[in-house]
């Protein structure tokens, strides 16, 4: 096995690219992202470890704009985002040379996914170590999406999703608790999601919202706390509710 | 020894980046070597002067109300020789978008079909039509970059997209043009006259097309070289149609019948005395 792990381009006999598989442990070891699509806005939530003292947060955005209507968050190596975030920013604005309309969602994500891609098939490269968030709304019919790439190069549209650390557990409470929302209620159902694996606060999540009229907006620590502030409250109701019955009973 | 780009040819790649040292050879351009003369500028010079008397045609596109009225002559002439009356210069690039030739035959009708595949690829990949903007820029792309290299193309690109009917000049010189009314080749300032002289925006789908015939016969009329057939397309929401083809020697006649003149001397037949 390990005589099949060093190459990119070498397969194992039973089928696995296992740079490739390494590159997903390298996302899985990343900081966890959230996205969740509702009607009108789309929500992307990343978790922020804790910055030391001395560093200026405001240089270490983790969610970005590639064009004035999508926006990418990742997770996994944070070097390699930026080669690829640079090289999506410039695909957006070429696109808009030649063909004269902004780039929608799928095309781009199909861009991004194919450039990584293309590292899993040449020689003397290694994959990308990232799995991308695409988040945006189609330029000519309004539709917001969310998509997701991985290092293999696959992409496909969500409607909520997770990657990075406890990604599988995130991914779990969206399933179960994912209706089609709208406006705070997108945005409260993103956070909840990422309060799972996330030590509650806004210091520990970077939140960014994104609604046609407005593009991308990231929010304040000040807006985080008083959002968790309120979906602790209502945890907290929900509990109170569930245990009042039975205390009536005993 | 210097090679030609053919990147144009390639079929759409995802990746646009010329810059990635990864593609290497699996996407590289056919090309061939140019000649080696030993002074290529001059030969450049030579084959552009070559081809430069074969822009003769009247081709006419113009927006309206309903659309876009496309219409062109047929003739294809070799200096004062007449090659050809029954050129098709109207190009159906696919079923709502239409191009018109002047210039090099060839190279129009090449790089229409070329433009054809393109677009057909684009929607492919992008699951909706690419726009007429978009269309009219991938071919002005390609001319220029064969800018200077011979090519011989004034076309116009006319089609109905998302925003609505659109007609685009494009040249073999690299420029590309916005506009509601063209007339490209040898004959467009006689059917500039007409047209603009007749042309309103309201105009009815006939009445378009009336106009758009009139101002391609009276083209063909003065010049030597516009001739043959009068052909006028429309393009309306739901793709381009044709709408006629008529010979402009029957055009002439019908729109200058001749009058039966009263006879000043009569001859008559003198009996034998």
């Amino acid at each position: 096995m390990a005589r099949y792990d060093r190459a990119i381009t070498v397969f194992s006999p039973d089928g696995h690219l296992f740079q490739v598989e390494y590159a997903l442990e390298a996302v899985r070891k990343g900081n966890a992202a959230v996205g969740v699509r509702g009607t009108d806005t789309i929500v992307l939530a990343v978790e922020k470890k804790s910055t030391p003292k001395l560093q200026d947060s405001r240089s270490v955005r983790k969610i970005v704009n590639l064009d004035d209507h999508i926006a990418l968050a990742c997770a996994g190596l944070k070097a390699d985002a930026r080669v690829l975030i640079n090289r999506a920013r410039i695909e957006c604005q070429s696109y808009k040379l030649t063909i004269e309309d902004p780039v929608t969602v799928e095309y781009i994500t199909r861009y991004i996914a194919g450039l990584q891609q293309k590292y899993t098939q040449s020689g003397g490269v290694r994959p990308f170590g990232l799995s991308t968030l695409i988040i945006g709304f189609d330029p000519h019919t309004g539709t917001p999406s969310l998509y997701q790439t991985d290092p293999s190069g696959t992409f496909s549209a969500w409607k909520a999703n997770a990657t990075g650390r406890n990604s599988n557990s995130i991914r779990e409470f969206l399933e179960k608790n994912y209706k089609e929302t709208s406006g705070q209620e997108t945005l409260k159902l993103a956070i909840r999601a990422l309060l799972e694996v996330v030590e509650s606060g806004g210091k520990n999540i970077e939140v960014a919202v994104m609604t046609k009229e407005h593009g991308l907006k990231q929010l304040e620590e000040a807006e985080i706390d008083a959002i968790v502030a309120e979906i602790e409250t209502e945890k907290a109701a929900a509990e109170a509710a569930k245990k009042a019955p039975s205390t009536r009973e005993t | 020894m210097m090679k030609i780009d053919f990147s144009g040819l390639d079929p759409a790649a995802p990746i646009k980046g010329r810059t990635d040292e990864l593609c290497g050879d699996i996407l590289a351009t056919p090309s061939f070597a140019l000649p080696t003369t030993h002074d290529f500028d001059g030969f450049q010079k030579a084959a552009v002067q070559m081809v430069k008397p074969a822009k003769g045609t009247t081709t006419l596109a113009f927006i309206f109300k309903d659309g876009v009225m496309v219409a062109a002559d047929s003739r294809a002439s070799m200096g004062g020789y007449i090659s050809s009356q029954s050129v098709k210069k109207i190009i159906e690039i696919n079923p709502y978008m239409l191009g018109t030739m002047a210039g090099g035959a060839a190279d129009c009708q090449f790089w229409h079909r070329n433009l054809g595949i393109k677009c057909r690829l684009h929607e492919l990949a992008n699951k909706r039509r690419i726009s007429v903007a978009g269309a009219s820029k991938m071919l002005s792309n390609i001319l220029y970059s064969y800018r200077g290299m011979g090519l011989s193309v004034g076309t116009m690109i006319a089609g109905w997209d998302e925003k609505g009917p659109g007609l685009y000049y494009v040249d073999s010189e690299g420029g590309r043009l916005k506009g509601t009314r063209f007339s490209v080749g040898s004959g467009s300032p006689y059917a500039y006259g007409v047209l603009d002289s007749g042309y309103r925006f309201d105009l009815s789908v006939e009445e378009a097309a009336e106009l758009a015939r009139r101002a391609i016969y009276h083209a063909t009329f003065r010049d030597g070289a516009s001739g043959g057939v009068a052909s006028v397309y429309h393009v309306g929401p739901n793709g381009w149609k044709k709408l006629s083809g008529d010979d402009v020697g029957e055009l002439h006649y019908m729109y200058y019948p001749v009058e039966p003149t009263s006879v000043e001397q009569e001859m008559t037949e003198v009996s034998v005395a």
